[in-house]
Parts: structure tokens; C-alpha cells; sequence
């Protein structure tokens, strides 16, 4: 028991002077840290519903956890996670885009009518597709940035836009018949079984290169590293995560080349977000927009071009739908594409207010989605019961994100 | 009474000439004439601190230096050579720096980030982390700031004080000659403003001029060299930051001219001719 305490000691004197930055960091052991990054990491709470959800439809269907069905999934979610690449950076802005389905059955009808009617070369009509969704974009953006229209509105108005484009680009014929094998290869064929062991272990490699030279970087100019651990454990899950996604599938078809598009896409992506100044500065305005623009950052030309490359991975997505359909019809890109393209970033760890969140969400959000839906086709669940369940997975991960940001705002001043 | 240029600095040592020195200064928003005839030198090394009620035009005086809202009529010299301020962008140039009171940081970055925001350096086209990292660390070790835990903690989890630290600290690394503080220390604790106060002084040592805008006059006599007031647009009055001025000052702010006789236009408008 304590006795007397006249006064509390006194705090740490404020004004004191001392050089160093209180290095806490370097107190923590390996363990700590990982538990730590494990806890905070969005991504690791959608990988553990993801697993969480094949476990639940292992159990109720034993073909769920087939390599078959698996190779089936990634063939599933290629289209819709590469319009989520192009939904995560509109998100990162704290923006939306409701036009991305709309767009993508436009990108999907266009390339459709110019290889099939016009007897384009299939490269010409993929890359015109793309270009369409780049100029939606332009214009979207220029809107929203430039007369300050809420983006919600203007790509609301894109939507039925950009679906009538569809139907008056199909014209008549309704649907198309996509025969060039340029464009029905992208999503209907499968790596050879050493190409694919060949590109996962170089990716590997890779990332584990990368990794150490910038430990070696930091290390050099004397600055904190991560522990050695958490580095490894991160490593080598990915590296496992690799070696059995790819096993796997080899057991069916092998890699799907969509899916290597959609990671490449990824990839790429991220590397701009995480590693350059526009990146920065995209995460910056979705922080704070006035602040990014007092910094002297031209918000307005930042923003116009996530607009543009959403619109230009929905084109892309698109592309990839029909070729795996092998035509393009009136309903391409409607439905549930919208839907499932946002919600599976937000699912996945993307706030809806912007600032925060990674690319990767866009492939994990896909999975997770994907899963859902392709577990509940094989259970044979009607459509009202899949709506009902996927959208309330999708509030469940909006409410999630709500209760987080709320919970910074009270750790933080406000 | 005409007390005001007394006990305030002298005009313009033939020594040292101002870092700063606006001579009539302008602004008309309308029909309001929000700055007649103002008058401000700041030298290198001095803290003056611009006191004044709501609406006196502290903020608008500001907004003339910093080129958010260019002035009518005035000359502006700057480091010894007249210049025009037209933009925010003419007084970056120049090497003045603002620190807003709403801060303007990025909750959703680290503290590296928003130090260096607008102006990351590259290797190649790609962000150089490492090299921010380190100026970031020597700019605050500088600064004796060591309240904060990381510099790769996210700006929206620190405290009021952390971040008004980090928000000046980023006003720093463009090596500015002067600095232009508004209101730092409003809606701070005690232990926090203190941290602000102690970095205002750390910017006096290192030979800046610093515009302190506040309403708080304890810390201002605390951290100011000197104290320009600023009545209805025009020049209030002009103190000595020491103890024995308080009473002198607040009369100036509120224009009740103290002791004596009651305020009259002529006294108020007298001090600065």
C-alpha cells in the first residue's frame, strides 16, 4: 500500500531538451511487433475471412475445396477484382465511382462490335476499348474536379450514360459472339506447369531481393529497421501463399493468364500508391484535400487522373468479362458487377472516407467476394438468399470501417 | 497618451536593417477598409508577436505578407530589397513560411510524409524514403522535439501539441527566414503549448524572424521580443514584451487608453506618426 505522496511526481518536463527521438520501437521484441502489425494489418482481418468462409463451405460442400472449383474462382474473380483496382484508387480519393459496371459493358460491347462486325485486328479493338474507358474517365473526372460535383452524382449519371452507349453500340444484334482468339486467350488460357513454377518462384525471388536490399538500405543509413522476424514471417507467408495458390491450380488447368494480368495489374498499381509522388499525393488528398493544395499539390489534375484510370481498369475488366464469356451482350457489365467491385475492397480493408487502404485489397476483396458467391452456387442457394448474404457481408465491412475510423478519431485529438 | 513608440523598438538601426519591413501597409475588402497605413518590421532572430481583438485585421495583415490576399497599397521589403508579394507562391520564393491555425496536415500519413509533402525528393521515379526518413529525424532532432514516440507514426493518432510541432517543423524544411505562426498554441493544454512556446524560442536561436499571431497573452509575453498591436486596421501600438507592458497593451487591444484620460481617436491614430 502506498503511503504518503505529498505531490505527484511531475510529468516529464515538457520543454526539456534532449536529442534522441524516444525510440520505443526498438525495445519491443520480434514477437511483440509481430503481434503487433498482425492486429492492425486490414489485410490479414480479410484473409482471415476469407479463410473463415472456406472453411464454413468445405464443410457444407466437399467440392468447394477442389482444385477444380479453386481454378474455377480465380477465373471468377479476374474481371471483377481488375475493376477493383480501379475502384480502390477512386476509394483511396474518399471518391466514388458508380460507372465502373456501366463502363465495363460499354468497353466490353465496343471492342466486341469492332473485332466481330468491322473485323478489327483483336489488339486494335481491345486497345480502342480501353482508350473509350480512358476519355469516360477524362471527362468524369474533369467534372467532378473542375465544377466540384460530387463524384456520386456525376458517375451516377455515368451509369445509365455509358449503358445506353452499350445498347446503342450493340445496336440490333443485342449480343456478339467473340471469336478472336487475341481476345478469348486472355481469359481461357493456363500456363504450362514449368512457366507457372518458373514465374512464382522469380516473383519470389523478387520480393525477397527487394525486401533485403532495403533492409540493407535503411541499415545503412543508420535508421530503424522492422524486425528480422516480422520481415521473415511476412515473407514467408507470401511465399507459401504462392507455392500453394499455384500448386494447386496445376493439380486442374494450371495459372489462369487472366489472373496473372490481374496480379500484374496489382502489382503495378501499388508500386505507383505506395512508392511514387503521385501516389502520395493521391493518398494525401484523400487525407485532406485542402491541405494536399496548400502544400503547393495540384489536387484538381491528381484527381482527374484516378478518375481516368478507374475508368480505364473498368474498360479493362470489361475486356476481360467478354473474353472469358466469349461475347458481349446488352446485360455485360450490369447487375451485380458494380456492387461487387466496390464491395470487395471495402471488404477487404479500403475506407469508403478515403486515405487509407492498398491495392491488394482489390484481389483480396475479389477472393473474399468471389468465394462467397461461388460457395453458394454450389450449395445451390437461390438468388434472393445470395443478395441477401452478399450485401450483408458488405455492411458488415462498411459498419467495420465506420467503427474504426471512429475509434482513431477518439485515440487521436479529433 | 502617446506612450506607444516609446517603449518599443527603434525604427530602423542603421546596423541591422529588418528582415521584414512593410511601410503603409493597404487593404480595402468592399467598403471596409480592413488595413489603412499599417506599419510592421521583423528582424532576424526576433519574435514579434501580432496582438489585436477580433476583426482588428491580424489575419488579414498575414494574408498580405504570405500572399493569400495581396495588399492595395504598401512597400514590402524583405532581406533588404523591395519586392511584391502576389502569391503564395511569390513568398515561398522569397523563404517565408506559414503555419496555419487549422494546421493543414494529413491525418491519414505518417509524420515523415507530411514533413516532406509537396516536395518529396526521388530516386529515380520513385519516392526516396530513406533520404525523408533521415531529414525528417535530423529536422526534428534540431528541434529538440522528443515527444514523439516515431516518425513513422500516423499525424491523425498524436496529440494537439505533437502535431502543431509537426505542422511548424514542416514549415522549416524549406530553410525559411521567416515564420509566420498563427495562432499555434489556441485549443492547446498547458504541457502542449509549452512544447509550442519552447519551439518558437528554438526558431528565434536559429536566426529566424517569427510573426507570432495570438490571443493569449501570457504566452505571448512569454516567447516575444517585442509586440505590435493592431486596432481597427491601423497600427495600435508597439511594446516591449516585458511584464511591466501587460496593462499598456491590453489598453491598446481593447483602445480604453488606460490609466488617464479615456481613448480618443487622436491618441490611438498619434502613436504611429
Amino acid at each position: 500500500m502506498s503511503t504518503t505522496s505529498p505531490t505527484p511526481a511531475p510529468e516529464v518536463d515538457p520543454t526539456a531538451s534532449a536529442v534522441a527521438l524516444d525510440r520505443d520501437g526498438d525495445d519491443a521484441s520480434g514477437v511483440q511487433a509481430l503481434l503487433r502489425t498482425a492486429a492492425n494489418a486490414a489485410s490479414l482481418r480479410a484473409i482471415v475471412v476469407l479463410a473463415i468462409i472456406w472453411v464454413i463451405f468445405t464443410v457444407a460442400n466437399d467440392r468447394f475445396l477442389t482444385a477444380g472449383n479453386l481454378t474455377n474462382l480465380t477465373l471468377q474473380v479476374a474481371a471483377t477484382g481488375t475493376i477493383s483496382v480501379g475502384v480502390v484508387l477512386v476509394l483511396l480519393l474518399g471518391e466514388i465511382d458508380l460507372s465502373v459496371g456501366a463502363v465495363s459493358g460499354l468497353a466490353g460491347a465496343i471492342m466486341g462490335v469492332l473485332s466481330v462486325q468491322h473485323g478489327w485486328n483483336g489488339w486494335l479493338a481491345i486497345a480502342v476499348a480501353l482508350a473509350a474507358g480512358a476519355g469516360i474517365g477524362l471527362l468524369q473526372g474533369s467534372i467532378v474536379t473542375w465544377l466540384g460535383i460530387p463524384s456520386f452524382v456525376i458517375t451516377l449519371a455515368g451509369l445509365l450514360t455509358w449503358q445506353g452507349f452499350q445498347l446503342k453500340t450493340l445496336g440490333d444484334a443485342g449480343s456478339l459472339n467473340v471469336t478472336d482468339p487475341v481476345i478469348t486467350n486472355l481469359a481461357n488460357t493456363f500456363l504450362a506447369e514449368w512457366l507457372a513454377w518458373t514465374v512464382a518462384l522469380v516473383a519470389i525471388g523478387l520480393m525477397a531481393a527487394g525486401a533485403l536490399v532495403a533492409r540493407q538500405r535503411r541499415s545503412a543509413a543508420g535508421l530503424e529497421l522492422e524486425p528480422m522476424l516480422l520481415t521473415g514471417v511476412r515473407l514467408g507467408a507470401i511465399a507459401i501463399a504462392i507455392v500453394v495458390a499455384v500448386y494447386v491450380v496445376n493439380q486442374d488447368r494450371g495459372v489462369p493468364v487472366s489472373v496473372i494480368i490481374l496480379i500484374g495489374l496489382v502489382v503495378i498499381f501499388d508500386a505507383l500508391i505506395t512508392r511514387t509522388r503521385y501516389g502520395r499525393h493521391v493518398l494525401a488528398a484523400g487525407g485532406n484535400e485542402e491541405a494536399t493544395r496548400r502544400a503547393g499539390i495540384a489536387t484538381r489534375r491528381v484527381k482527374t487522373v484516378v478518375f481516368v484510370l478507374a475508368s480505364t481498369m473498368a474498360a479493362a475488366g470489361g475486356v476481360l468479362a467478354a473474353s472469358r464469356a466469349l461475347a458481349v451482350n446488352q446485360s455485360s457489365g450490369s447487375g451485380d458487377v458494380l456492387l461487387l467491385a466496390i464491395a470487395g475492397p471495402v471488404i477487404a480493408g479500403v475506407s469508403l472516407f478515403g486515405g487509407r487502404g492498398s491495392v491488394w485489397a482489390a484481389l483480396l476483396g475479389a477472393l473474399v467476394i468471389g468465394s462467397i458467391s461461388n460457395g453458394m452456387d454450389l450449395l445451390g442457394l437461390e438468388s434472393s438468399v445470395k443478395f441477401i448474404i452478399t450485401g450483408g457481408v458488405l455492411a458488415a465491412a462498411v459498419v467495420l470501417d465506420a467503427l474504426a475510423r471512429k475509434q482513431r478519431m477518439s485515440q487521436g485529438r479529433s | 497618451m502617446a506612450t506607444e513608440t516609446q517603449a518599443g523598438a527603434p525604427v530602423a538601426p542603421a546596423g541591422a536593417g529588418p528582415l521584414l519591413r512593410l511601410r503603409g501597409v493597404a487593404k480595402r475588402f468592399g467598403a471596409v477598409q480592413a488595413l489603412s497605413d499599417v506599419d510592421l518590421d521583423v528582424r532576424a532572430g526576433e519574435v514579434v508577436a501580432l496582438v489585436g481583438d477580433n476583426g482588428a485585421g491580424k489575419s488579414t495583415l498575414i494574408k498580405t505578407i504570405s500572399g493569400a490576399g495581396p495588399a492595395d497599397q504598401g512597400t514590402f521589403e524583405f532581406d533588404g530589397g523591395t519586392v511584391r508579394i502576389n502569391s503564395p507562391a511569390d513568398s515561398a520564393r522569397l523563404g517565408i513560411a506559414v503555419v496555419y491555425q487549422d494546421l493543414a496536415l494529413c491525418d491519414n500519413l505518417d509524420v515523415v510524409a507530411n514533413l516532406h509533402l509537396g516536395r518529396e525528393p526521388r530516386r529515380g521515379p520513385v519516392l526516396d524514403e530513406i533520404a525523408m526518413e533521415r531529414e525528417a529525424r535530423s529536422l526534428l532532432d534540431s528541434l529538440a522535439v522528443r515527444t514523439l514516440k516515431s516518425v513513422r507514426a500516423e499525424v491523425g493518432q498524436l496529440s494537439g501539441g505533437q502535431r502543431q510541432t509537426v505542422a511548424i517543423a514542416r514549415a522549416m524544411l524549406g530553410e525559411p527566414k521567416l515564420v509566420i505562426l498563427d495562432e499555434p498554441t489556441a485549443a492547446l493544454g498547458v504541457a502542449q503549448t509549452e512544447q509550442v512556446l519552447a519551439l518558437v524560442a528554438r526558431l528565434r536561436e536559429r536566426g529566424m524572424g517569427v510573426i507570432l499571431i495570438s490571443h493569449n497573452l501570457a504566452d505571448v509575453f512569454q516567447v516575444a521580443d517585442r509586440i505590435e498591436v493592431l486596432r481597427l486596421g491601423r497600427n495600435g501600438g508597439r511594446f516591449a514584451a516585458t511584464g511591466d507592458q501587460r496593462q499598456n497593451v491590453v489598453a491598446a487591444i481593447t483602445g480604453a487608453d488606460s490609466d488617464i484620460a479615456p481613448a480618443t481617436p487622436a491618441a490611438d491614430t498619434g502613436g504611429t506618426t
